[in-house]
């Protein structure tokens, strides 16, 4: 079978019926509350068609498009990570007998997911994730047992969004590897089709299902001219070149100050992030008392608790919160697990209230150090 | 004691370390040998300054008379330390009681005698006062660390602890 | 060979889920510290553990503490945690008795290096509840006396009615070239021992500074200085280990809260050598 076929968008359809044939719960992107998330949807006419989005630092607006493109948007308000970890999962039951205690393990989730329209900076933080989630002697059970059944039908970008920086992540545009479909858009003013590149031995099985053609050398092109376009346009970049370095020996530059002048601490960075991590553990009883559980829930490391021992808390400045993120997301992140922790999705920039642009601190942190290196450079591991 | 031994002996404590000898010798001759019993009062509180310690063994408690509160144990000196500095700073009155809390053996220095080598002799005033705010800094980071009462239960665990 | 042996490792059923454990007495140390005697979780197997590690303990319903083991680790047949009363759930689990069940996770985080203090000199320096984590190496350096060189044990708290494991301190002070040294920050005149901050403490002891190794925990502000008194002293970093706190809710490096830098205290450490942490120790609110 060829490693790439043309999909016509009357057949997109059969992807979902085929996917559905197989027990796969199928997720995709769809309109709800004036943006396009990712929800249940169980057929193509929910995806949000001919719509896309509008975004900017601290902006988000839905606008209608001039064509019927069903791909033809930038990232969602949330990715994808709420249901390969759920921003809420039990971890056990427990009954108090007399003296004695009973245990019930909340069991891990036997659902099998198909992600329809991940796109490749998504599926890059998929991977980060599986990274952080597997590398210690402890994995994350519940995460794995949602991921091994995941079927990823990626969706290549057409288009660049104003806060989007994969490009210099280098994560994107275009999905790589570790996908079993991947769909490029192709609407052109006579045909509107998919350019569909195989990338598992399940991602063809289900396509045997689908009414696919082969594709030829133009449309292949075609699909790849879209797809350098957005590279092309992306405006935002992050200079990643000895990043980490930069971060560890500058904690104590000026600029966090001024960052901490803006940031409220509110954490929306953490929330939309698609590969914050960072949880917490919440019990619950009845109010007899004789019966509680306990669950895990998403936390952020903007909270003032996060830190918090039985003598206080250890970072108590806005400062030292939103370095800790930064910091972590992009330095100690890649000690920990040998990747970068951030995607250039550009959800932070566009979530956060008050506009603040990951890219933009990077660079001023830059800044600062590289014009005046002499001074500044003398105060390294002060 | 000879005062040759006695310098030697001197040389040996902490204090003095590394002391060039010309200058060990006129410390000597302002130094004695003592013995103090278990209970001894060394010095009190708004005493004059005459003398000071350099401990040798055993262990000297430095107390405070804190009104309704009572007598207070704020400080214990011990062997190798110096035990007391107001006999160098004008009033030279003591600021505290000091009791030996068990037997000890210490060199005690004629406060008056060393001043006045301090005052003729510069070189060895300077080396003095060297050697004293050294202890003088250790003793107030020790009393800065003191005053944080680290291991006090400022209990602010909250719900998770 | 130490003898920490872990081979009867106890089955972690799964790693966010406790095991359950039976209160077989509660003893207080202190007015607001007390040692909880645990019989290991009931599936007949030993709970090994090394000297340093740590358990979450749960308390039903309330919630969970990372708490270290200061029990011997060659009994592993009762476990011992020594638990300062501070919020709700160590205020909980104060109040268990004998036949009480409580939740445990673990044994967590790196321990203590008693394979390489062997041949060597051992200083162990512990502040007020510091002393809990330190227990086990003790017992474990005690128990193969002959291995090690001097043992120094120099311990300091608030004041003398917040001293842990006093009986045992008296009888540590006994054994052949071994000293044990108190010191309180505030006594009274019936306090005969030291008073002053634990640093004080190097002044009465002749420490070899080559073949020394030293084991510090406490506070985190008495480690700074102790460690800078170490130094001081001519020890290197590398012959120094402490041990950090930081909040936890998993224990097993999954939910992000103990970081420090690129470390996560409870994998990497709780017990780390000086060096891997020491140039994040003077930063503020890391």
């Amino acid at each position: 079978m060829d490693t790439t076929l043309k999909l016509k968008i009357n057949n997109l359809p059969q992807l979902f019926a085929a996917l559905q044939s197989r027990g796969y719960t199928t997720v995709g992107p769809t309109l709800r509350d004036e943006a396009i998330v990712y929800d249940r949807i169980d057929s193509a006419d929910e995806l949000p068609i001919g719509w896309t989005d509008e975004q900017a630092p601290a902006t988000y607006r839905l606008k209608k498009r001039d064509d019927n493109a069903y791909f033809g948007f930038n990232a969602t308000p949330q990715s994808w990570k709420r249901y390969l970890y759920p921003p809420q999962r039990k971890l056990f039951s427990i009954k108090k007998n007399g003296k004695s205690l009973e245990l019930l393990e909340e069991k891990d989730s036997n659902v099998k997911y198909a992600f329809i329209g991940v796109r490749s900076c998504e599926l890059n933080a998929i991977m980060v994730q599986d990274k952080v989630f597997n590398s210690n002697e402890y994995k994350d059970d519940s995460y794995n047992s949602i991921r091994k059944n995941l079927f990823i039908a990626a969706v290549n970008c057409t288009q660049a969004g104003e806060t989007c920086f994969c490009v210099s992540m280098k994560t994107g545009p275009k999905a790589r590897s570790s996908f079993d479909l991947a769909l490029t858009e192709v609407l052109t003013e006579n045909e509107h089709y998919f350019v569909v590149e195989i990338g598992s031995e399940n991602g063809a099985s289900i396509m045997a299902q689908v009414d696919a053609a082969a594709v030829n050398e133009n449309e292949i092109e075609e699909a790849d001219k879209i797809i350098r376009q957005t590279e092309s346009t992306m405006k935002r970049s992050m200079e990643t070149a000895d990043l980490p370095e930069l971060l560890s020996e500058n904690l104590e530059h000026p600029h966090w100050d001024e960052v901490a002048k803006r940031c409220l601490t509110c954490g929306n960075c953490t929330m939309v992030c698609p590969t914050c991590f960072c949880s917490t553990v919440e019990d619950v009883t009845d109010l007899a008392g004789q019966n509680a559980e306990r669950f895990r829930r998403w936390d952020s490391c903007f909270t003032m608790d996060f830190s918090k021992v039985a003598g206080g808390s250890f970072r108590i400045s806005p400062k030292s919160r939103y370095r800790q993120w930064l910091t972590h997301k992009l330095s100690s992140w890649v000690e920990q697990f040998g990747t970068s922790g951030c995607v250039g999705c550009g959800r932070c920039i566009t979530w956060c209230p008050v506009g603040i642009d990951i890219t933009a601190e990077v660079q001023a942190i830059r800044g600062v150090e590289t014009q005046s290196e002499g001074s500044f450079g003398q105060q390294k591991g002060v | 004691m000879q005062l040759q031994d006695l310098t030697e002996s001197l040389h040996k404590h902490p204090f003095l370390s590394n002391m060039d000898d010309e200058l060990l010798k006129t410390l000597t001759s302002c130094a004695s040998n003592v013995v103090l019993p278990e209970g001894a009062r060394l010095f009190g509180e708004g005493e004059d300054a005459k003398t000071f310690y350099l401990i040798r063994s055993g262990r000297v408690a430095l107390e405070i008379q804190a009104g309704e509160r009572g007598q207070i144990r704020i400080q214990t000196v011990g062997p190798g330390e110096v035990l007391g500095w107001s006999w160098l700073i004008s009033p030279y009155r003591w600021h505290f009681d000091a009791y030996a809390v068990e037997q000890v053996h210490a060199f005690a220095i004629d406060a008056t005698c060393l001043r006045t080598k301090c005052e003729t002799d510069h070189h060895f005033g300077y080396e003095m006062l060297r050697r004293f705010s050294e202890v003088l800094e250790r003793r107030l980071e020790a009393t800065r660390l003191q005053l944080l009462d680290v291991y006090g239960s400022a209990a602010t665990g909250g719900e998770n602890y | 060979m130490i003898e920490t042996t872990l081979e009867n490792k106890t089955e972690i059923k799964s790693s966010m889920v406790p095991a359950l454990a039976t209160i077989r007495r509660a003893i207080w140390e202190t007015d607001d510290t007390f040692t909880l005697l645990i019989d290991p979780p009931a599936d007949g197997n030993a709970f090994a553990f090394k000297p340093g590690q740590f358990n979450m303990v749960y308390a039903f319903g309330v919630g969970e503490s990372a708490i270290s083991i200061s029990s011997d680790p060659a009994k592993p047949n009762m476990l011992a945690h020594t638990i300062h009363r501070v919020g709700t759930v160590t205020s909980t689990l104060s109040k268990l008795k004998r036949g009480d069940m409580i939740g445990l996770r673990g044994p967590f985080g790196a321990g203590w290096p008693v394979e390489e203090a062997v041949g060597k000199d051992v200083c162990i320096t512990a502040g007020g509840i510091g002393l809990a984590p330190l227990r086990p190496v003790i017992y474990s350096l005690v128990r193969q006396r002959e291995k090690f060189g001097r043992i120094i044990i120099l311990y300091g708290a608030r004041s003398p009615l917040d001293l842990l494991y006093r009986v045992e301190l008296e009888q540590w002070s006994k054994l052949p070239n071994t000293e044990v040294i108190v010191t309180v920050d505030r006594g009274d005149s019936s306090w005969k021992g030291h008073i002053g901050v634990v640093t004080n403490l190097f002044s009465y002891i002749k420490m070899d500074s080559r073949s020394t190794l030293v084991m510090v925990c406490g506070p985190e502000v008495m480690m700074k200085y102790t460690v800078e008194e170490l130094q001081r002293r001519g020890l290197s970093q590398e012959q120094i280990y402490i041990s950090m706190e930081r909040n936890m809710k998993c224990g097993i490096g999954l939910c992000g809260h103990c970081q420090f830098g690129p470390k996560f205290i409870c994998k990497d450490g709780p017990v780390f050598r000086l060096p891997e942490v020491h140039h994040l120790l003077d930063k503020k609110e890391i």
